[in-house]
């Protein structure tokens, strides 16, 4: 069993007691620990599920690449799923819960996959499930649902109850990792005076030295450690941070750092995670390495850790893994467990050790010394236990497995060599390669990621770098540091000199089956990626169904695709592969290692924006008084529009009917303030908009305004808007409320890089005005009554804009309508617009002057069958489509679109066009209906001949209205054709003019 | 993200403050132009392995159009120059020159 050993523990405090709880059953744990460490010290062998099999599952590693003790911590708004035990500090009042188990960790009636593993090869989603087609939807996607997925996610209607901050850091050096490396390069960079930041993932500066042995400067390395940092935090150019992670590397020495700062403290103030946006000069990746597993059968079981992270969490918290610990390795280091857990009185009933016939290295000799049994050439042919270790079966390493020796422990400590952390360094770019005699990736210095300059900003240095003797790490760090130290411009005059002792190690093996003639049912048992469950003979079976590159394995097995990215399996896996494609390792290549390094909260991605400041919103001078009156808004880009204006008692539904019957039978007043306004001026002015505008601008009169499209260069209609000529040389464009800042945007875009010897001045003066629709038959008589400048036909004809006063305001008044009412829009300067929207409502109370919404806008533009950019339109719509050949001008050469628009599909007299659709019953069509067609597509699909665009129940007329696209549609007035309904039936509906209502404009010409 | 320097103000800044806007120095084709042509103006691209000319807007600062030369493989910028020429600078080309021997890009090496 996992117990506290008596004493040491050199990161805890066991005077201090901490309560916390697993799955409901109160623990204790002392301060220091993490939640893996309390738990193992609490006997917890077993603390999840696996992913695909649900296999018990325990703590593995000591750190970030733990790949099965992720805990569902906290409950209500501070609930988080999928959090690892190894790197989460203990509190008082800590709750954790296990993961993908039911209906309970000990009972798991999902472990019936486990027998039935077979039946689960790898690819086997795309392979079992294919057929018959009918039992996917009923019976094989809720079983994969059931099964699928890691953690639980947070209720929807939850807030996240903390707070989270971006923070912009700038420096010149930039070290990813306190232990010894980023340490030593730390005090080389300090000491030349550019800015240094050292950033530390875990709560601890040290890394793995003071648990690994050695010496620093003839001391104990925690002695060297505690100097170095206390001497680094007075210096005015140094920032040091804890528990702050480097989560990625970016283009051109962009950085992010992840800072838990209340993760262990969560009664603390202030915000909870911190997100570090750095700018470094140099980036210093001294990220150290990690441990891999070695593959046997029954590698999985809880009780098969690391060696490392037996020996770390023996040291660190004085929790022994378990009482007799079988320690299985291919290098010497693995040794060093054995001897820090014989030295706490642990039993070690063997080490066995795959190398065969090598000679006594120091910690070998040590070991024998101590009395441990040592068996060379020996593997373990499997491990014995269901939810935890009860004993190892020893065989040949040569060999196919065959029992030489049963041996009983409660726990395997294993180590396959050590795989340099090169995910931070390889984020932008840097290449590796293939240490053959280290078996691993190693940085490729000459292939650095390059800056703007196209000079390296990355470098790796101590064991990230393959360095792990302690004088070569230190070496390697100060050289490193030197290096970009003058790539930022510094030197440095006095090196700090340290020096660092370890024992020198015999090589290690390079093993990746055990044993290596492993028969196929062992192998179905040894484990490469614990998180998603992906076995030996899962990597072997796609070598032999032809998957060659391991992109393509990595998708196909899953293997490396959890949420520790591979950390542990990555380098196993493509060992195996390289093994049964008969290829060597670097032939076959790794995977892209990809940010962030470990999960990062979506919190701290956030930061601050959330909420009210999730996103600025633009409100025109009359939003108070919409919000008094009971506006139901709209989000219509950054603005907030009234959808209508709801009295009480009133459902949204008679609001939009009140204000279109109001309206089309008195008087209806529109803020329409948000319409993009953009001056264009210039003597180039006119021809300038002769090719934004699919319509002839240049020749518009002074006084006059005209409807426009802009059209992509591609052909497609962009927007509209009614365009006014205010001078000889001076247009004011109006455009759609989402519009105005793309549209500006483009015209800045044509006058700056195709016509910029065009003399040509535009500006978008949107929120210079407000704008007021006055709209209805009683139009003409509130403005008359207000008094001023002269509104009567001749004076201010449709069509036509004249500058005067109205009450006294100074008013631009347009004679331009979208409802087919006589109709004003009434511009003000943007401070006065609140008080002329007061005095309209005053003087026209006599009127029942009604203020109204987006939807009465839209639906008597449809009665009109007016298109609205963003309904009819959809980016594949030209003009012609929607009947607008009228407002395309035959005269000139050239327009934005007019050359794609002669392309031989936008001339396709098979191109679908706008109608009027109008159903038989008079029900209102479903938005985005389909008009059914005859037969069926190569798919089995019913072929369609059109849909529907806009729909809308038309108050004015008292019944469904629709506009359409339909193929040969303005010939086929009078046809019927079938719709569809989201309940599979379909409504018959007749094809008509698509202006269902004052067809000759006679209540606009008044 | 990249750091850009914007010519038209002389602002270096972050990526963010910028908007790629594709390929630079292309000719405008309209009526009057073959299909191919046209089809080869609206949608043929580099997509060099290297060096590459790319327009940007200044979008969030001074919304002036401008130019880059970059590498698309190192991310290196060789220089950035506003958008108003048919050409790339001749000391920017140079510059190319000494860094990359014997680079191609359309017409200009
Ligand atoms: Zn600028």
């Amino acid at each position: 069993m996992s117990t506290r050993i008596a004493t040491g523990g050199r990161l805890t405090d066991r005077t201090k007691q901490v309560d916390f709880a697993f799955n409901g059953k109160r623990l204790k744990g002392i301060q220091g620990d993490t939640l893996a460490s309390a738990l193992l010290a609490n006997d917890q062998m077993l603390v999840g599920r696996s992913f695909k099999y649900h296999r018990p599952r325990g703590i593995v590693a000591s750190g970030s690449e733990e790949p099965n003790a992720l805990m569902n911590l906290g409950r209500g708004a501070r609930f988080e799923p999928n959090q690892r035990a190894t790197t989460t500090e203990l509190f008082d009042g800590l709750e954790a819960h296990s993961q993908n188990h039911w209906p309970s960790l000990e009972f798991d009636i999902g472990a019936v996959n486990g027998p039935m593993a077979r039946f689960l090869p790898a690819g086997f989603y795309y392979k079992t499930f294919i057929h018959p087609r009918p039992f996917w939807k009923h019976i094989y996607e809720p079983f994969i649902r059931q099964s699928a997925g890691l953690g639980k996610a947070p209720d929807a209607e939850t807030k996240d109850a903390d707070t989270y901050e971006h923070y912009y850091h700038f420096t010149d050096v930039l070290i990813l990792g306190g232990g010894v490396a980023g340490l030593q390069a730390a005090q080389v960079a300090a000491a030349s005076g550019v800015r240094v930041t050292l950033l530390e993932q875990s709560a601890h500066w040290g890394g793995r030295a003071p648990v690994d042995g050695g010496t620093i400067n003839e001391q104990d390395p925690d002695v060297w450690v505690a100097n170095t940092i206390a001497a680094l935090q007075q210096m005015p150019n140094v920032t040091v941070r804890t528990r702050c992670m480097g989560a990625g590397v970016y283009d051109h020495g962009y950085v992010l750092g992840y800072e838990r700062l209340t993760d262990h403290a969560p009664e603390a103030k202030g915000p909870r995670h911190r997100l570090w946006r750095i700018r470094a000069s140099q980036v210093i990746c001294a990220t150290g390495a990690i441990e891999r597993p070695l593959s046997f059968a029954g590698n999985d079981i809880p009780g098969v850790m690391l060696a490392s992270a037996v020996r770390d969490y023996a040291t660190n918290y004085a929790v022994a893994a378990g009482d007799r610990t079988v320690v299985v390795t291919n290098n010497d280091d693995a040794y060093r467990t054995a001897l820090t857990l014989h030295a706490a009185g642990l039993s070690i009933p063997a080490i066995i050790d795959v190398r065969a016939g090598i000679a006594d290295s120091p910690l070998i000799a040590q070991a024998r010394a101590a009395g441990i049994r040592i068996e060379q050439g020996r593997a373990i042919a499997k491990v014995k236990g269901g939810k935890r270790v009860t004993g190892v079966v020893i065989c040949a390493q040569a060999g196919s497995g065959g029992s030489l020796d049963d041996i009983d422990c409660d726990a395997v400590a294993m180590s396959g060599g050590w795989s340099p952390v090169v995910h931070l360094w390889s984020h932008c770019g840097g290449k590796l390669h293939w240490d053959t005699a280290q078996a691993m990736f190693r940085p490729d210095a000459e292939r650095a990621p390059t800056g703007a300059e196209g000079t390296p900003f990355v470098a790796c240095a101590g064991a990230a770098d393959g360095y792990f003797a302690l004088q070569e790490i230190l070496n390697d760090a100060t050289e490193t540091a030197l290096k970009s130290v003058t790539q930022c411009g510094g030197s440095v005059s006095e090196q700090p000199q340290t020096q660092g002792h370890s024992l020198p190690e015999a090589p290690l093996a390079p093993v990746w089956l055990m044993p290596q003639g492993a028969t196929h049912d062992r192998r179905a048992k040894a484990w490469l990626d614990f998180q998603n469950d992906v076995k030996v003979t899962d990597v072997q079976l796609a070598a032999r169904e032809g998957y060659e590159s391991v992109e393509h394995t990595k998708r196909y097995t899953t293997l490396g695709m959890a949420t520790d990215q591979g950390k542990l399996s990555n380098i196993n896996g493509l060992a195996i592969l390289s093994d049964a494609l008969g290829a060597d390792i670097p032939a076959v290549g790794t995977t892209t290692f990809r940010p962030p390094y470990t999960p990062i909260s979506m919190g701290s991605i956030a930061g601050e924006a959330r909420g009210d400041l999730f996103q600025p919103i633009r409100k025109t001078p009359m939003h108070d008084w919409h919000e008094a009156h009971g506006a139901h808004w709209e989000p219509v880009g950054h603005w907030r529009r009234p959808y209508c204006y709801q009295k009480a008692g009133e459902s949204v539904d008679e609001a939009v009917h009140r204000e279109v019957m109001a309206t089309r039978n008195s008087l209806g007043l529109l803020d329409a303030s948000t319409l993009g306004k953009i001056v264009v001026k210039g003597p180039d002015a006119g021809r300038f908009l002769d090719m934004m505008y699919t319509n002839m601008m240049s020749t518009l009169k002074v006084g006059r305004c005209r409807y426009g499209l802009m059209c992509s260069e591609n052909g497609f209609l962009s927007d509209d808007g009614v365009v006014a000529r205010i001078d000889d040389d001076t247009w004011l464009c109006h455009t759609t409320t989402g519009g105005a800042d793309r549209i500006h945007a483009h015209m800045e875009e044509w006058l700056q890089t195709e016509w910029w010897d065009w003399k040509v001045y535009t500006a978008n003066v949107t929120e210079q005005y407000a704008q007021i629709g006055v709209v209805g038959p009683k139009a003409r008589a509130v403005l008359e009554k207000l008094g001023g400048m002269d509104v009567g036909a001749n004076a201010l004809s449709f069509m036509g804009w004249a500058d005067g006063t109205l009450g006294g305001f100074p008013v631009r008044a347009y004679r331009i309508s979208f409802s087919g009412e006589l109709s004003y829009e009434i511009a003000v300067p943007a401070h006065q617009g609140r008080a002329l929207w007061d005095r309209l409502l005053e003087a026209g109370a006599e009127f029942n002057a009604t203020p109204y919404g987006t939807e009465a806008l839209h639906i008597m533009r449809a009665e009109k069958g007016f298109i609205m950019i963003g309904d009819e339109t959809d980016g594949t719509i030209i003009p012609q489509d929607l009947g607008l050949d009228w407002a395309i001008s035959k005269k000139k050469e050239d327009y934005l679109g007019k050359r794609a628009q002669q392309r031989s599909h936008m001339t396709d007299p098979a191109r679908w066009k706008l109608v009027g659709l109008e159903t038989l019953d008079g029900s209102v069509l479903p938005d985005g209906s389909y008009a059914i067609g005859s037969g069926s597509n190569a798919n089995g699909q019913a072929v369609v001949q059109g849909r529907v665009t806009s729909t809308y129940h038309s108050p004015t007329l008292g019944r469904g209205i629709a506009m359409g696209l339909l193929l040969n549609g303005p010939d086929r007035l009078g046809d019927v054709v079938p719709l569809n309904k989201t309940d599979g039936s379909t409504v018959e509906a007749k094809v008509v003019s698509p202006v269902f209502f004052d067809p000759d404009g006679e209540k606009q010409n008044v | 993200m990249l750091i850009l320097t914007c010519p038209c103000c002389g602002v270096t800044g972050e990526e963010t403050e910028f908007h790629g806007g594709g390929e630079a120095h292309l000719t405008r084709y309209g009526p009057g132009s073959t299909d191919e042509e046209f089809q080869a103006y609206l949608f043929r691209r580099e997509n060099p392995k290297g060096v590459h000319f790319e327009r940007w807007r200044h979008v969030n600062g001074c919304g002036k159009w401008f130019h880059a030369a970059r590498c698309t493989v190192t991310l290196e910028v060789f220089g950035t120059y506003p958008a108003q020429t048919l050409r790339p600078p001749e000391d920017l080309l140079e510059r190319i020159r000494e860094k990359r021997p014997g680079w191609r890009w359309k017409d200009l090496s």
